[in-house]
């Protein structure tokens, strides 16, 4: 695994992009902490400047306030790995799409927003992937109540 | 050219070759395909809502239901995340263990996927041939685990008990004989001028594209680009064995075919060293009756399995239940350029890709 | 042994004729007998047929196949006749139910009707057509339509589909069929099959006609439908085709006409290509039954050996291929006619 020179990376993003992105690393990865606003445009860069051309995953977590959005991104073929981070309130579940940076997010978006319930704009086709189109709610948030619950 | 119309038929989720509960609607006119719509979760658990209310033992076994073909590969993924999450330290024999579970585990998949594949083109007798050979695999997993399909013998922080006896012989000579087994669907299947005018220029899919839709596994490899996680980010002990990558150029149907049977030999030479090495000692390290993450510590942690790049991200929140988890599925990432690689090709050659993509659909509807 | 039928027919004309009938009558009855005969024939054939391919198919494939029911597993196919024969007959709402329902029974009397004119033996022929051959190949052209009924009738989209399927295969394949077997008639200068067995009292036509016995071969495996070639029933893709909608023993009657369908070319192969029913020491119709049972042996060994070809290729290998390959080899033998004559061999 190549690891990245973060602090150099950091210096550039700073530069860039301001308070919009934060830099930081715990024990397992280096993580930029980006505001929704500026992700498509930060993620564009990071392909296309920083060779992570690799969308791995794409998923989020239910902070019951906001939800975070996470993205692991990586290079192939030398995989040096990326984690970027977006919260998003939980009244308005709303981000811009990956999918023109990375096809791959298509699926991986429609997924999180009929599991988790965040919607994505400017998706080619946000419909539900996993669950029938006519279930009700999004069974990973944490406030769904699940069967023999009520 | 005639004009006729377009019409929609729908493959699945109820159909023999579709390898699950796969659906797909096909835009047709006449036996050329249009365009393919994939409809998934016919097979959805909601694994991932399940692992919130579980300890981290105990889900164990359900990740072992993920990709139910190449059973210790995912468990040996979450089993690494949650050891990583939580800073397990695993004994040097129970990695060889399971560098060993795993490789059969791929050899298995990847003779599942070539004979799913020989029957899916009409060569019933490439069924068996493939189904007989991995039944010695499934022999050794009983063995050690009791389990022959969903074994769950590796576990947080090693392995479930030590090998038994007679587990060494078994594997040795499993791998002695890989040589004549690959020789053998070479033989039967790769050698055969139908197959190989049923699978070459079919399903193309270019390095670029692969890469773009997330494409990894054989699926990537087969279209030119050596990016293997064992090599690329190794895991485990990964590090310690020499083995090849075997990559395609042209990354249609055949050489996604030829990949996997190329893997076959080079995961019997990894359980050849491993064999070799594996020291004494213990198999379990030492693991706390209570798993508990710290708040807000999380992992992301991807292992190269049978189909792809396997990803678990868990983050823990303090109990012994993981707040989150997700899993990286490789099979529901490859199965997005199914539409794509099945453009203008015939109704047949839906079938050859969905053979050769080798999706697993516990796996990719979760 | 040798002339055991014909003294058998003979004794019962003669005494069908000592109970008083006239000639035509006796001969009428002596018909409609034969007939009974082979269909018994054909479907005791069968039942023996169906469980050998499936053991023969086990033991490609390393494994025992049927053997419980009976000594080694022998009256499987009967258990398995008797339950298809109890099992619900399903017409779909949707289909068209006269098409639907007489498909299958119109397919298997086609294919019955192939028996009229292949030599069982020395003078065991029920009519010895001076167009045997002709007859041959047009009766057997005329399953494609029993097909397309069954796939049309179905009103299903995967029956349409291997129907589309049959006839396109069929039609392409009836040509280089047809044209493999013109050398033969050139050289016989007869298309009576009883002429064309005689033809072969010194040599087989399998050497003198290579070429057209493997033009012949492959394109009968087409009409077959049998793998590699078994794309209108393709269960892998079409899930059974034109049959995906048939149950019970509708279903079964198909299953059936294939066989007897397998057994008629296959013995049309022996007769015109190995010799027909000559041979030393057995009788003539032992002889054609080991010729046949082995032609359908490599019937067998071809469908569980290749995987099935795609349709396109399938047409461009009959189109591109067969086809110039059987008019060259009709070219050949006539250039190798003359050249015969004006060596003044024959």
């Amino acid at each position: 695994m190549n690891t990245i020179d973060l602090d150099k990376l950091g210096k550039e993003l700073q530069e860039q992009y301001g308070e919009a992105v934060r830099v930081s690393s715990d024990s397992f990865a280096n993580v930029l902490q980006v505001q929704p606003s500026h992700l498509v445009q930060l993620m564009k860069a990071l392909r296309e400047q920083y060779g992570f051309n690799h969308l791995a995953n794409l998923t989020a977590v239910d902070y019951r306030e906001e939800f975070q959005l996470v993205y692991h991104l990586s290079s192939i073929p030398d995989c040096k790995t990326l984690t970027v981070k977006t919260r998003v309130s939980r009244a308005a579940a709303r981000v811009d799409s990956v999918f023109s940076v990375w096809p791959t997010a298509d699926w991986q978006e429609r997924e999180v927003y009929d599991l988790m319930g965040i919607e994505f704009n400017h998706h080619p086709n946000l419909i539900r992937v996993l669950l029938p189109d006519n279930f009700e709610g999004h069974p990973l948030r944490k406030d769904f109540r699940m069967g023999g619950e009520k | 050219m005639l004009q006729t119309d377009q019409y929609i038929i729908n493959v699945g989720p109820q159909h023999p070759s579709t390898h699950g509960g796969l659906h797909i609607e096909a835009i047709m006119d006449g036996e050329v395909v249009k365009d393919l719509i994939v409809h998934l979760g016919y097979v959805h658990r909601s694994v991932e809502k399940i692992a919130e209310s579980k300890t981290y033992q105990q889900f164990v076994p359900y990740a072992a239901r993920l990709d139910y073909l190449a059973t210790n590969l995912p468990v040996l993924g979450y089993c690494q995340a949650v050891e990583k999450l939580l800073d397990i330290e695993v004994p040097e024999r129970a990695q060889y263990i399971r560098i060993i579970m795993a490789e059969l585990s791929r050899i298995a998949s990847h003779q599942i996927a070539i004979s799913a594949g020989a029957i899916d083109l009409g060569a019933t007798t490439g069924l068996m041939y493939g189904m007989r050979d991995r039944e010695r695999i499934m022999d050794i997993f009983e063995m050690t685990g009791g389990q022959r399909l969903l074994s769950a013998y590796i576990r947080i922080g090693g392995v479930a008990q030590d090998i038994p006896e007679g587990f060494i012989p078994a594997v040795q000579s499993l791998v002695a004989d890989v040589p004549a087994m690959v020789e053998e669907y070479n033989g039967l299947l790769t050698g055969n001028e139908i197959l190989a005018a049923r699978l070459k220029g079919v399903g193309i899919l270019s390095a670029e594209e692969a890469i773009a839709y997330g494409v990894t596994g054989p699926n990537l490899r087969a279209s030119g680009i050596a990016y293997d996680l064992r090599k690329a980010d190794p895991y485990g002990i990964y590090d310690r064995f020499d083995f090849d990558i075997p990559t395609g150029s042209n990354g249609d149907s055949w050489d996604r075919w030829v990949v996997r049977i190329r893997e076959i030999e080079e995961s019997a030479k990894i359980i050849a060293q491993a064999l070799q090495d594996m020291p004494e000692g213990e198999v379990k390290g030492k693991v706390p009756r209570l798993l508990k993450a710290e708040k807000d510590r999380e992992v992301y942690h991807h292992i190269e399995s049978s189909k792809g790049e396997l990803g678990y991200y868990i983050v823990g929140d303090g109990s012994d239940k993981p707040y989150r988890l997700h899993i990286r599925a490789p099979s529901f990432i490859n199965l997005m350029v199914l539409p794509s690689i099945c453009r203008e090709g015939t109704f047949q050659d839906i079938i050859t890709n969905i053979a050769t993509l080798d999706p697993i659909l516990g796996e990719s509807d979760r | 042994m040798e002339s055991l039928f014909i003294n058998l027919s003979q004794a019962f004309t003669a005494w069908l004729m000592s109970l008083g009938l006239s000639a035509g009558w006796a001969d009428a009855l002596l018909l409609a007998v034969q007939w009974t005969c082979i269909v018994a024939i054909v479907t005791l054939n069968i039942t023996i047929l169906i469980w050998l391919e499936r053991r023969v198919s086990s033991f490609f494939q390393e494994r025992l196949g049927p053997n419980r029911v009976g000594p080694l597993g022998c009256f499987q196919t009967v258990a398995d006749a008797l339950k298809l024969l109890t099992k619900e007959d399903i017409v779909p709402s949707a289909a068209d139910k006269l098409i639907f329902k007489t498909a299958p029974a119109l397919f298997i009397i086609v294919a019955v009707m192939l028996y009229a004119v292949i030599p069982m033996g020395d003078g065991m022929q029920v009519v010895d057509l001076n167009v045997g051959l002709f007859y041959f190949i047009s009766i057997g052209s005329l399953s494609t339509i029993c097909l397309f009924m069954a796939g049309w009738g179905s009103n299903n989209k995967w029956s349409l589909m291997g129907a589309l399927r049959a006839v396109a295969q069929m039609i392409t394949y009836e040509i280089p069929l047809a044209f493999s077997l013109l050398g033969i008639v050139m050289i016989t200068g007869s298309l009576r099959l009883s002429e064309i067995v005689e033809a072969q009292s010194g040599v087989w036509f399998i050497i003198l006609q290579p070429v057209a016995f493997l033009v012949y071969f492959i394109a009968a495996t087409a009409e077959l439908n049998r793998g590699p070639f078994d794309m209108p029933e393709a269960e892998q893709e079409l899930t059974g085709g034109a049959y995906t909608e048939y149950t019970g023993m509708r279903w079964a009657l198909f299953f059936l006409a294939e066989y007897t369908n397998l057994v008629a070319v296959s013995a049309l192969m022996s007769t015109v290509f190995l010799g027909g029913w000559q041979g030393p020491w057995l009788p003539s119709w032992i002889w054609i039954i080991i010729k046949t049972y082995l032609v359908m042996m490599v019937f067998f060994w071809v469908k569980w050996t290749f995987p099935r070809i795609r349709m396109d290729q399938l047409m461009s290998f009959s189109w591109k291929f067969l086809i110039p390959v059987s008019l060259g080899n009709i070219l050949f033998t006539g250039a190798g006619i003359y050249f015969c004559k004006w060596m003044g061999w024959c």
